[in-house]
């Protein structure tokens, strides 16, 4: 029981850790990520000017993942805002009002599970652009789903208990009803859902990244692993590293999504 | 009869669907920045006047919107998805040539998760504080804070290229002679890497979720009942217990084909197998906007038929759906 | 001791004990439980819920579970032979086939997934080697005997399709398949409507007659145990305080916890005109098991109790010919 409160806090370390590297990192260590320092593909641990070696155009990679942490949360954080958003704007309508609000908002969410999420998103950043902001609205866009759904079967469960009656019953207003009587008591699912999904945006962003659909005027750890793609074999660090920083940041965000879950539901601790 | 009613409405259903899905296309072309008839012909701005003219002439680019898609729906029903400039053949003469690849990695990378997950949560109920336990629950955090990409990535360099167990990439060796078997285990070689990089994602959740479900289904009175008629404990899990558990395997796995073929884009890419995911990949370094469009769609339409399927299968391992129609 | 009880019972406890680790320590939920059952009789057990009345039926079965459960002393014999000392194999050779039983709630007791029938036809499949077809026809026998409608058709129905009291007469058609030679039914009857209750004991009196199946029937509920039973087990906290005949457990209780259960009990009144004294109530509630101390268990909320009662635990004693109760008062000679 106590291992994986144990578990969220090593999350909870991890995700500070990283904070702190990317956000007072590029002043400790200011080499610009762009800037080519030494000669190409040179491995690790072999030139002390690129401790971590450098891609295939002599640029640091130690640098990279300094200063490519940044943009990847900065884009990580705001699709999750978008998809809670979204997600929480049509799950609590469509839990709320039922009947035809609930039909149509359910179509239109089950026609976006329809759609592969990752596809949608290519495409829509190959048509518009893969600026950091178009990339953000992207994954948003096609990642609220879940969130929806989830959203809508609390609102259905919370709307029909008695303090819900007892505040219709006394004339509170609908919005009223959804902001401030249902919502509060639907967070703590919700919570643990927004917590996942930034790991999901986060991992998303990657694979875009890794399909050459980054913003390739912003140095992102997603920007190092679409450049090293076709070098994987002469410089293996160039890809598995940045890959590495998104593992562990995902890994510190489920540990702690985990975590609020278990606290959240201390039933199921023991599952 | 029920059945063929059922049938009915869920065909009539997935029409509607594929519908929205054309309709989503149609608009896609249009809100994109630029000339509709540059998006078409998928070179922007490089296409000679000559063939804009033909494609603004055969897609009614001078008509009004709404005729517009008529014109669009109209061929794109008929298979017409436009032409690859790129590859210089038609968009779904392109995809039906790569749509068996991925169905191949896709169901085999599904049947893996499913069947290994389930089986490893079976066995991590029957000891909830167990090795296989603790297993289960790290590779479910593991598995799914990976980049999937990454994870291919990873399994090359072991088990490609320092232990050369696996071929890198591709579907087959082009070099192979001999008969249809040879060939067969060559592609099923070539299989193995890309259908666990994709598979593991999965099977992380599965086991995971199996776990779960056996330990609820496991504390429930039923299962009580069966131990107490004297069934013996293998088929208390097996039979009794699995066959309730596995109810929200079978739901989540429905809702995640989507996500599958989105993997496996990734998948397809870090292995060069030449699927869909591969196409679509090439088709966006090159802007080749009909293919890529033309992809989304059938991956679209991979997904709606995945769901009916996964509908049909509820039913039948669900009698409490199956009997109230 | 009476001279009447010749025959060997056909199943005997003595001194069971049950231990569960909880979190908050060890909790014995059954402390030195003993009791018989003849063959073709009924016995009740009865007192309120968590008193361990469930937890003997599980204990007698071996289901309870385990961890956190453990069966740390006593005997459980089936015609002269200890349960407690089988192995699992043998063990389950025994359930459903000598020993069946009959759970509290028909509406999640039955699998869901699999038709009635075929849940009737597991247990004669396991125990009596019949093939499939056989099986599922003497299924459809089982069901015509506990009185369901058009047996053939409802045999392939699944529990969902069916009401509360046709699935609990499903349960007993389970627990009757194999002709056992007792029938332990907890509170089978607690979670159904009023009119379907007195059906369902109904069906379990008529099969009595016609099988002579000795049953074991836990309940709280005083009526039932005045209409089926020959013999009563009282508990509290996981110990017998009080058993007997049921006239003389009815009529003349020992123990204060017996009198006040049957206190508890409205009566249907004549003269609902006239002026009826209150319905008694036992005040506070069962002590957690963990910290019971070493005097008598009742001894907290008894309006008898005296300083012995907190300090010892009182042995059970002999009242009458087959009558014993636990209780300091009938030790001290008087009679409360």
């Amino acid at each position: 029981m106590f291992r994986r409160n144990y578990a969220a806090m090593f999350g909870l370390f991890l995700l500070v850790l990283l904070v702190l590297v990317t956000l007072i990192g590029p002043l400790v260590y200011s080499v610009d990520p762009f800037e080519i320092v030494w000669a190409p593909l040179t491995p690790p641990g072999e030139e002390a000017t690129a401790p971590l070696g450098t891609d295939y155009l002599g640029r640091d990679i130690l640098a990279g993942l300094i200063h490519g942490g940044v943009a990847t949360l900065a884009v990580g954080l705001a699709a999750a805002l978008i998809t809670v958003v979204i997600g929480l704007t049509v799950g609590a309508l469509a839990g709320f009002y039922l009947g035809i609000v609930d039909d149509i908002l359910m179509r239109v969410t089950e026609f976006f599970q329809v759609l592969p999420a990752l596809m949608f998103a290519m495409v829509l950043v190959t048509l518009f652009s893969s600026s950091l902001v178009v990339v953000a609205i992207a994954i948003g866009l096609v990642s609220w789903p879940p969130t929806a759904r989830l959203a809508r079967a609390e609102f259905l469960r919370i709307r029909n208990l008695e303090y819900v009656s007892a505040a219709r019953s006394v004339g509170a207003k609908n919005t009223r009803i959804i902001w401030q009587v249902i919502l509060p008591n639907a967070l703590p699912p919700l919570i643990v859902s927004a917590t996942l999904t930034i790991g999901t945006a986060i991992l998303f962003e990657a694979g875009l990244s890794f399909l050459g659909l980054s913003d390739p005027n912003t140095y992102s750890w997603g920007y190092m692993i679409g450049s090293g793609r076709d070098n994987i074999l002469d410089a293996w660090w160039a890809v598995t590293l940045p890959g590495g920083m998104i593992f562990v940041t995902v890994l510190a965000v489920s540990l702690i999504g985990d975590g609020l879950n278990d606290a959240f539901n201390p039933k199921l601790r023991e599952r | 009869m029920q059945i063929l009613s059922m049938l009915a409405r869920r065909l009539i259903y997935a029409a509607i669907l594929v519908f929205a899905v054309l309709i989503l296309n149609f608009l896609l072309i249009h809100l994109a920045p630029g000339d509709p008839a540059e998006v078409i012909a998928g070179e922007m701005g490089g296409a000679t006047e000559e063939v804009m003219a033909s494609i603004r002439k055969a897609y009614g680019l001078d008509r009004p919107l709404h005729e517009q898609l008529g014109v669009y729906l109209g061929k794109t029903l008929q298979g017409d998805f436009g032409q690859s400039f790129f590859y210089n053949a038609s968009v779904t003469s392109l995809i039906l040539d790569r749509i068996g690849p991925t169905l191949l990695l896709v169901t085999t990378a599904l049947l893996f998760a499913i069947g290994m997950g389930t089986l490893l949560g079976v066995i991590a109920s029957r000891n909830p504080r167990g090795i296989v336990s603790n297993v289960v629950t790290v590779l479910s955090i593991v598995g799914y804070s990976a980049p999937i990409f990454w994870t291919g990535i990873m399994l090359i360099i072991l088990l490609a290229w320092v232990f050369p167990i696996f071929p890198i990439s591709n579907m087959r060796d082009i070099t192979l002679e001999g008969g249809t078997f040879r060939h067969i285990l060559d592609v099923a070689h070539h299989l193995v890497l890309p259908a666990f990089t994709l598979g593991i994602v999965f099977l992380a959740q599965y086991s995971r979720l199996t776990r779960a479900s056996m330990l609820e289904v496991l504390g429930s009175d039923y299962v009580r009942t069966a131990r107490a008629k004297g069934v013996p404990e293998r088929s208390v899990f097996g039979k009794h217990a699995l066959r309730n558990a596995i109810l929200p395997v079978v739901t989540i796995a429905g809702l995640q084909f989507g996500s599958i073929v989105s993997g496996a884009v990734l998948v397809e890419t870090v292995f060069n197998w030449p699927g869909l995911g591969t196409l679509a990949f090439q088709s966006i370094l090159a802007r080749d906007y009909p293919t890529v469009l033309g992809i989304l769609f059938f991956s679209s339409l991979i997904v709606i038929i995945m769901n009916i399927v996964t509908d049909f299968l509820y039913r039948v391992v669900d009698p409490r759906i199956r009997t109230s129609g | 001791m009476s001279g009447h009880q010749t025959d060997r019972p056909l199943l005997q406890v003595s001194n069971l004990c049950v231990e569960f680790r909880t979190r908050d320590g060890i909790a014995r939920v059954l402390d030195e439980v003993s009791l018989e059952l003849q063959p073709g009789q009924t016995l009740g057990i009865v007192g309120e819920s968590g008193c361990g009345k469930s937890m003997t039926a599980l204990s007698i079965m071996r289901l309870i579970p385990s961890p956190p459960g453990q069966i740390t002393a006593g005997e459980v014999r089936l015609a002269g032979e200890d349960l407690l000392r089988f192995d699992e194999q043998r063990m389950r050779d025994i359930r459903g086939k000598d020993i069946s039983m009959i759970f509290q709630e028909p509406m999640t007791s039955l699998n869901p997934v699999f038709t009635v029938g075929d849940q009737i036809a597991e247990s004669l499949r396991l125990h009596e080697g019949l093939s499939d077809k056989e099986a599922a026809a003497r299924a459809v026998k089982m069901l015509k005997a506990v009185g369901i409608p058009e047996p053939q058709a409802r045999a392939r129905e699944y529990p969902h399709q069916l009401s509360g009291g046709m699935r609990q007469r499903v349960m007993i058609a389970i627990a009757l398949a194999c002709g056992p030679k007792v029938i332990i039914a907890d509170e089978p009857t607690t979670a159904l409507d009023v009119t379907v209750q007195a059906q369902i004991f109904d069906l379990l009196r008529d099969l009595k007659e016609r099988t002579s199946t000795a049953i074991i029937l836990i309940t709280h509920d005083m009526g039932a145990i005045a209409e089926m039973t020959d013999r009563v087990t009282v508990m509290y906290a996981g110990r017998v305080v009080e058993e007997g005949p049921v006239e003389a457990i009815l009529d003349a209780p020992k123990h204060p916890y017996t009198q006040g259960l049957i206190a508890c009990v409205p009566q249907l009144d004549p003269n609902p005109t006239a002026e009826r004294p209150p319905l008694e109530e036992i005040p506070g509630v069962v002590p957690a098991l963990t910290r019971l101390g070493k005097g008598c268990a009742f001894a907290p909320r008894c309006k008898y109790a005296f300083e012995r009662c907190d300090q010892e635990a009182p042995r059970r004693v002999s009242v009458d010919a087959d009558h014993r109760a636990a209780c300091w008062l009938l030790e001290e000679g008087t009679s409360a």
